[in-house]
């Protein structure tokens, strides 16, 4: 008995999103850089293994790798400019980013232009061809994969850096933190798994063009990694599923998307800043309370 | 140990340092006194890197800092204690410690510093998986402290540790940069508060308007007229009779 081709395609699609929330969410929620280009570095991944597949005959696997690897390079960059450029200017920054990326894929014949790249093959894999359901194992792996990097993240040295960065940086520095590589390394990590969805995504989609790619994207990765909470691993993961799963289910908001994603910005700012599944948020401390009330009787007992 | 010579920074336009030079020798407490707009801060901060001189030198036991990134700084063995306290707020206590072992990182040696700082912090080890910003001041002085001690500095640069604090902390921070002081630890303090820090400091050097005025030791200072005037609350005026320096 198979699941439903529509299920499939949303558990994708969510998929994508989570590790899109995911990866972003080690650059701004770990790190604390801003980053409103998201979309762009995903784009650069698509593209990546877009054109290697379909004009170099390059297989997907090793396109997929050349895609994470293409963006998070990219990404690279946009980190040693984040050592100069810093907070409103390096957010300002990387919507720039975004839209030259953009206007790029529009403008060169290489990137097709506006009719984008068509006919990319699916991934195959002991010379079976992946249908919908081998793309979600693909997705599922992909996204297990991130979960994981995240959490070797949060427990190192590595992530306590991180955060001591995004704390107060200068204090950092004072505390013995080589504080312009780890922004490097956030940038080029978060970009990489960001160029690893495109990848999947432009094979899963068969066709990209430029559109894909654009800022009100970035804007909706980022509502996701906030409505779910920034800096922790279940807050995008949750932000992710609610955000790509709410325009499924109530369609005539897909038209106001960006009016609604852009006032939940506001919103959760103003009430819920560290997201419905951040430190301290109303749900967690509620749940944290229901558990420390189940335990009571028994530790008493 | 520490050497600063002919040390100017300006910001912009604005020159906030004039030509500061001073030495702490190993062992020493050293305190430098001023008041708000001195330069105290900036001094630091030139010491540990976080902002660039324009002119002038600081060696760290005979080698010039002048191109070390401030990280490298503090592996070298300066430890800090900044002003206002500055704990990574979102993080535990725990974790703020951790931070502090940075360049150690050695998992024996920093639990060993944690359990060295929580004997030396009882408080601390009760609040250890409490979030630093929800610590009281006092607390929050007693983190920093800890966390510049993490890195097992050989010297320890604090800046401002009354700042801010109820009276009674006052005493309480002043007796643990005593009580460090006992055990070895070489200390450059920066401080407002001239009458308690030369209470506990073995030198010390009056900074105003940028410059270096005076220097001595402790009980010198604390017997000098002029700095009795104006910093141990004998009357008003300074060394320039209240009027700016050109």
């Amino acid at each position: 008995m198979a699941i439903p081709a529509y299920y499939v395609t949303v558990g994708i699609v969510t998929g994508i999103y989570i590790i899109l929330a995911l990866s972003l969410n080690i650059i701004t929620g770990f790190a604390g850089q801003p980053n409103l280009g998201h979309a762009a570095f995903f784009g650069i991944g698509a593209y990546t293994l877009a054109i290697l597949t379909t004009q170099f005959g390059m297989s997907f696997w090793l396109a997929l790798l050349a895609a994470a690897v293409a963006s998070g390079a990219v990404g690279s960059i946009l980190g040693l400019i984040s050592l100069r450029v810093r907070e409103d200017f390096l957010a300002i920054t990387t919507i720039g980013i975004n839209f030259v990326v953009v206007s790029i894929f529009l403008y060169h014949p290489f990137f097709g232009q506006a009719f984008g790249i068509g006919g990319i093959p699916a991934p195959s894999l002991f010379g079976v061809a992946f249908g919908r359901t081998g793309f979600l194992a693909l997705v599922a792996a992909a996204v297990l994969l991130v979960v994981w990097v995240s959490r070797r993240i949060e427990g190192s040295w590595f992530g306590l850096a991180l955060e001591s960065l995004r704390e107060d940086e200068a204090a950092a520095e004072a505390a013995g933190i080589d504080t312009r590589r780890f922004k490097v390394i956030a940038f080029t990590l978060g970009t990489a798994l960001a160029g690893l969805a495109g990848g999947i995504y432009a094979s899963f989609m068969t066709f990209i063009s430029p559109g894909d790619f654009t800022f009100p994207l970035s804007i909706t990765i980022l509502c996701m990694a906030v409505v779910g909470g920034l800096g922790t691993i279940r807050g995008p993961v949750a932000g992710a599923v609610i955000l790509s799963l709410a325009p499924e289910i109530f369609r005539f908001v897909m038209d106001y998307r960006l009016l609604v994603y852009g006032g939940l910005l506001v919103l959760m700012m103003r009430v819920q800043p560290t997201g419905l599944l951040g430190r301290d948020s109303v749900l967690v401390r509620r749940w944290q309370r229901l558990i420390a009330h189940r335990r009571r009787p028994l530790s008493a007992s | 140990m520490l050497e600063v010579r002919d040390l100017h920074v300006a910001y912009g336009e604005v020159r906030v340092l004039h030509g500061v030079s001073l030495t702490v020798q190993r062992g020493e407490l050293v305190a430098v006194i001023g008041a708000n707009g001195a330069g105290k801060t900036t001094m630091m901060k030139s010491i540990l890197g976080l902002v660039t001189p324009d002119a002038g030198d600081i060696r760290w036991n005979g080698q010039s800092l002048m191109r070390v990134p401030p990280w490298a700084r503090a592996a070298a063995g300066i430890g800090y204690v900044p002003e206002g306290r500055r704990v990574f707020p979102g993080l535990t206590v725990e974790q703020n410690l951790r931070m502090g072992a940075y360049p150690v990182r050695n998992p024996r040696e920093v639990q060993a510093g944690i359990d060295e700082v929580y004997a030396l912090f009882p408080r601390l080890a009760e609040r250890r998986r409490q979030r630093a910003g929800t610590l009281s001041g006092g607390e929050q002085q007693m983190l920093a402290i800890g966390r510049a001690l993490m890195n097992r500095p050989r010297l320890l640069l604090i800046d401002e540790v009354s700042m801010g604090l109820m009276p009674i902390m006052v005493q309480r921070a002043f007796d643990i940069v005593k009580s460090l002081h006992e055990q070895g630890m070489t200390i450059l303090l920066v401080e407002q508060n001239a009458r308690q820090a030369l209470a506990v400091a073995d030198r010390g050097y009056v900074l105003e308007l940028g410059r270096i005025v005076l220097a001595g030791t402790a009980a010198q200072l604390q017997s000098d007229p002029r700095v009795q005037a104006a910093y141990l609350g004998g009357g008003s005026g300074g060394f320039h009779d209240g009027r700016p320096r050109a």
